[in-house]
């Protein structure tokens, strides 16, 4: 595992000899957060690739989130590098667009389901820019796609657990970036939820987005994914689902957490 | 109602509705961010800061006041941070020790230095004075249009007015940074937006606010103002804008109704001389607050899917 | 100075020496009290208390006055501020449980209103011929220059009182303060002694008045757990500590006011306890700033050093600035970046506890020893020597590391 071919070229001009910067929509180098004195995640170093689907997989506490988090910069990180298409975190902004995990926000705040959907066109208008009628259809067309636009000016505190991920889901289309970072998005949502959003994540695929996203059902990984990026604290592999999500490197990811037979059920890449 | 209301009521009603509303505005956001009581950090820490800014310039006057007002402000978030995360200690008793000891400290210097040629006491910090903030030179409606009249207007009303038009300007401008970042905190980060700095601003605009009010109403009352209009506007509706609007009409509504049972209630009952303006206005705010929890339309968080299922 | 010293020494006179007395008691009771408040998240519900007590001091007075007595009966006027306080407390918790208002809120309306019908009050008593003189100001910000000989004693007395009530309740309040859920599966009744807790928080409050003022009451219940939760870890010591620093606080400090009468108490008592805390938060010795300073240093030192030797060791360049100054100043590299022969024998070292891990984490899967895999924990601390001999074995010899190409 001490071997990542590293196109990070990205954040230092002068080392960069390998790859075009735009190759990598996400790539970390060395990449160490920690609360105290514990590292969360210690040292990862990680590629992710254009247009494909990826999924960040690993026990509870192996710093899934924390590395999303670390990478766009909303915790600090203690050390390590991050290029985002190439360029720092900050100058590509305007390409990303994060869907938080529900639990992190106060769903008792008083606003609407639009108006949710519409926070994602903020960097856009800026401040005082105005929110046109053709902005206000664009928010109700993402809305559109993710099957709610029914509740268009339902308070959000009334919605299911479901809809309300389908709210943030549409908030990041509104955002029309070229890469989506998920945290959980399928956490505690019902089925209806999950179909509908993975359609949405497969559409924005065909699109040519890249997409990663934290994911803890390991029954769906071959069915949603194309790549895959074994974490627990620190990285323990990553690459296509094909020949990365094997048993081996599962049981490495955590540790003896799995059960045997519940590793049998999977559907593992050939070679397991 | 004619030249006596302009003169001894006009301004003194005018400042309370100015520093109710400059204080109900932040008061909105520090609800929703679960920071209600950074107001009442930020009251208590608005003397010591007054007070050290008089020490330095030696003079009361308005912007050197602002000035350590707010300078203690930021002192008190950064002295809080400090102890929550240094002591991992939880936020209300970092708060807890923050404000009381910077009061304290405050009261102490106030004591120890001599302060006896200003206007400037501790009762008169924690209770305010609104009364005593009347027009002299006005002789009845037509003073409004008098310059020399004009020019004897207490300083105070034009400095709450000022404060309170900044805090309407500031509300619009900073309206979706302020939102958003209360609403979802990571997003916005995500969004590139400067969360801590809106965090701070939003703490120095109220401390700010609080200075204005607090000669007028006195340190506690701004608590009052902070709290009250805002949490009973919560109460009122599920939209952050008609919240926001709900919050002035009830401060408008707390200082008027304040005003008027502080100076001719105790004469329905009798009376004959006028209770403290502040202590009403505040326990007017709580009278509205108290009426929202009890039949407001939005006051539970659960029962209201109902109303709007069939919408 | 000298009456400083003699106040300390209890010779400044029987009133000086009973208040002494007392605020030592109250500060012990508001300490250990506070520190149960403190543990149930719920520090600030004595701030709206104290607020609370301001318009029951008024409407005593007022009472006691229409009554034909004199309104300035202390137990009267505590026994005022103990009842609207009571009020204040159950608004406070109607409000966070039946609307959709968060605590924090209910708070800062209860005690802010409480206070301005409070002012109300007291600007009425101004205006009654008996209330001239009243100096129900003091109690605001605590005072206790004049204070009648049967006020100071009563202060000892309800100082003592308080003491021996918490000592009285400190087991079944530490285990609701610490675990609810279990104390309820216990067989306690939770919400009781949580009406207990705030009882004695009430009681603390109102005798304190007098003496710290309702204002900075709130300081005596705060400021000493928080010190003390600086020095230990352990909940029996902390009742204990900030009881203590409680004491010691109340008796300073009325001691220093005794010495300088014209100066309100409770600020003095308060300033005593936040030196107390200063102190603690800078120099305790594993939470304290200049501790936890230093420990950060290190601590990013060694990932930082870690980081660079990894790299070293798979021949990558070294890139962040900070990990090029650390290896740099332990001679690991030239100035040029280029690993020296110590550094490239610390590589080798660290590459090889990584290959250690990855053959403990083949043979122990078990998530026990993953979780420790965290970059930074030396295998050693984790394996016993046979089982490392045993990962060597099945590694092989040490590998050197080759210097840059």
């Amino acid at each position: 595992m001490v071997n990542a071919a590293l196109d990070l070229a990205a954040t230092d001009g002068q080392t960069v000899s390998r790859p075009a910067p735009e190759t990598s929509p996400l790539a970390v180098r060395g990449l160490t957060v920690s609360y105290g004195e514990k590292p969360a995640i210690f040292s990862v170093d990680a590629t992710f690739p254009a247009n494909a689907m990826a999924a960040i997989i690993g026990p509870n506490g192996a710093g899934k989130s924390t590395l999303l988090k670390a990478a766009l910069g909303v915790i600090p990180r203690l050390s390590g590098e991050v290029a985002v298409f190439g360029k720092p975190v900050e100058s590509a902004r305007d390409r990303i667009a994060y869907v938080p995990q529900r639990a992190s926000v106060d769903w008792d705040f008083p606003t609407t389901v639009i108006d949710v959907v519409m926070m994602g066109l903020y960097r856009r208008v800026g401040l005082l820019g105005r929110l046109t009628q053709s902005l206000h259809a664009q928010a109700q067309e993402c809305l559109d796609r993710v099957g709610m636009a029914d509740f268009t000016h339902r308070q959000i505190g009334q919605l299911s657990g479901g809809q309300q991920q389908r709210v943030f889901l549409a908030r990041a289309l509104a955002q029309d970036a070229d890469l989506y970072l998920l945290d959980e998005p399928f956490a505690g949502v019902d089925a209806a939820t999950e179909r509908a959003i993975i359609d949405v994540l497969k559409s924005l695929k065909a699109a040519g987005k890249a997409l990663i996203s934290v994911h803890h059902d390991l029954a769906t990984v071959t069915d949603y994914f194309d790549h895959v990026f074994l974490i627990n604290v620190r990285k323990i592999a990553e690459g296509p689902v094909q020949t990365t999500f094997t048993g081996e490197n599962l049981n490495a990811a955590y540790g003896g957490r799995l059960a045997a037979t519940h590793i049998d059920q999977l559907q593992l890449a050939a070679g397991a | 109602m004619g030249s006596e209301f302009v003169q001894l009521s006009l301004t003194p009603l005018l400042i309370g509705i100015f520093a109710s509303v400059a204080c109900a505005l932040p008061g909105n956001f520090l609800i929703l961010r679960r920071q209600a009581l950074i107001g009442d950090a930020i009251s208590h820490v608005v003397l010591p800061g007054i007070v050290v800014a008089f020490l330095v310039t030696g003079v009361v006057a308005a912007i050197p006041m602002l000035i350590g007002a707010a300078g203690a402000a930021v002192v008190a978030v950064i002295l809080i941070e400090a102890i929550k995360r240094l002591g991992r200690i939880e936020p209300g008793a970092a708060m807890g020790v923050t404000f009381t000891t910077l009061f304290a400290a405050g009261v102490l210097l106030l004591e120890q230095s001599d302060t006896s040629t200003v206007h400037l006491d501790v009762e008169h910090a924690l209770m305010g004075n609104l009364e005593s903030l009347i027009w002299f030179k006005a002789q009845g409606w037509h003073s409004l249009l008098d310059p020399v009249a004009l020019a004897a207007l207490p300083h105070e009303l034009g400095r709450i007015a000022v404060v309170c038009a900044a805090m309407i300007v500031l509300t619009v401008i900073f309206w979706r940074w302020l939102k958003i970042s209360t609403f979802d905190e990571g997003f916005a980060e995500a969004l590139g937006l400067p969360t801590s700095a809106i965090g701070l601003g939003l703490v120095i605009a109220a401390a700010v606010a609080a200075v204005a009010a607090f000669d007028a109403v006195g340190s506690i009352i701004v608590i009052a103002m902070f709290i009250c209009p805002p949490a009973a506007a919560r109460l009122m509706t599920n939209q952050l804008k008609a919240q926001v609007l709900w919050s002035v009409v009830f401060a408008v509504l707390s200082a008027v109704l304040g005003y008027v049972f502080a100076g001719y209630g105790p004469l329905w009952f009798g009376g004959e001389n006028a209770v403290s303006a502040a202590g009403m206005i505040a326990a007017v705010s709580g009278l509205i607050l108290a009426l929202a929890c009890l039949f407001a339309p939005h006051r539970t968080r659960i029962g209201v899917a109902k109303e709007e299922a069939t919408a | 100075m000298t009456s400083f010293v003699d106040a300390l020494l209890l010779n400044a006179g029987y009133n000086a020496a009973l208040v002494g007395i007392g605020a030592a008691l109250l500060g012990f009771a508001a300490g250990a009290s506070g520190t149960f408040l403190f543990l149930r998240k719920r520090a600030l519900v004595s701030d709206a208390i104290a607020h609370a007590t301001l318009p029951g001091v008024g409407l005593a007075f007022i009472v006691m006055v229409m009554l034909g007595g004199d309104g300035r009966n202390l137990l009267g006027l505590l026994a005022g501020s103990a009842i609207t306080a009571w009020i204040g407390l159950l608004i406070v918790e109607w409000m966070a449980r039946r609307t959709r208002l968060s605590e924090d809120a209910a708070i800062g309306a209860v005690l802010s209103v409480f206070f301005g019908a409070g002012i109300v009050l007291l600007t009425v008593i101004q205006t009654m011929s008996a209330g001239r003189q009243a100096g129900l100001e003091s109690f605001l910000l605590g005072s206790t220059a004049g204070m009648l000989f049967q006020d100071a004693v009563i202060i000892a007395i309800g100082g003592t009182l308080a003491v021996l009530a918490t000592w009285a309740l400190r087991r079944p309040m530490t285990l609701v303060a610490f675990d609810p859920e279990y104390a309820a599966a216990s067989g306690y009744d939770v919400r009781l002694i949580d009406l207990a807790m705030m009882g004695l928080v009430m009681a603390v409050t109102v005798i304190g008045l007098k003496v710290v003022g309702l204002i900075l009451i709130v300081a005596m219940l705060i400021i000493p757990p928080v010190t003390a939760r600086f020095w230990t870890e352990r909940s029996n010591n902390l009742i204990w500590y900030a009881g203590i620093l409680g004491a010691v606080s109340g008796y300073i400090g009325a001691a220093i006011s005794a010495a300088a009468p014209a100066v309100p108490t409770g600020p003095i008592i308060v300033l005593v306890a936040a030196a107390l805390f200063l102190f603690a938060l800078l120099f305790a010795p594993a939470r304290g700033v200049a501790a936890a300073v230093i420990r950060h240093r290190r601590f990013q030192k060694r990932v930082h050093r870690r980081q660079g030797l990894l790299a070293l060791a798979r021949s990558e360049p070294i890139l962040d600035d900070l990990t090029l100054k650390v290896l740099r100043a332990e001679g690991l590299i030239r100035p040029d970046g280029v690993a020296t022969d110590a550094g490239r024998a610390a590589a080798a070292k660290i590459a090889r506890d990584e290959h250690r891990w990855d053959t403990a984490r083949e043979m122990h899967q078990d998530a026990g020893l993953t979780g420790r895999y965290d970059g930074l924990t030396p295998i050693e601390q984790v394996f016993t020597p046979d089982e490392i001999a045993e990962f060597d074995r099945r590694i092989g010899g040490p590998k050197p590391v080759e210097g840059p190409g």
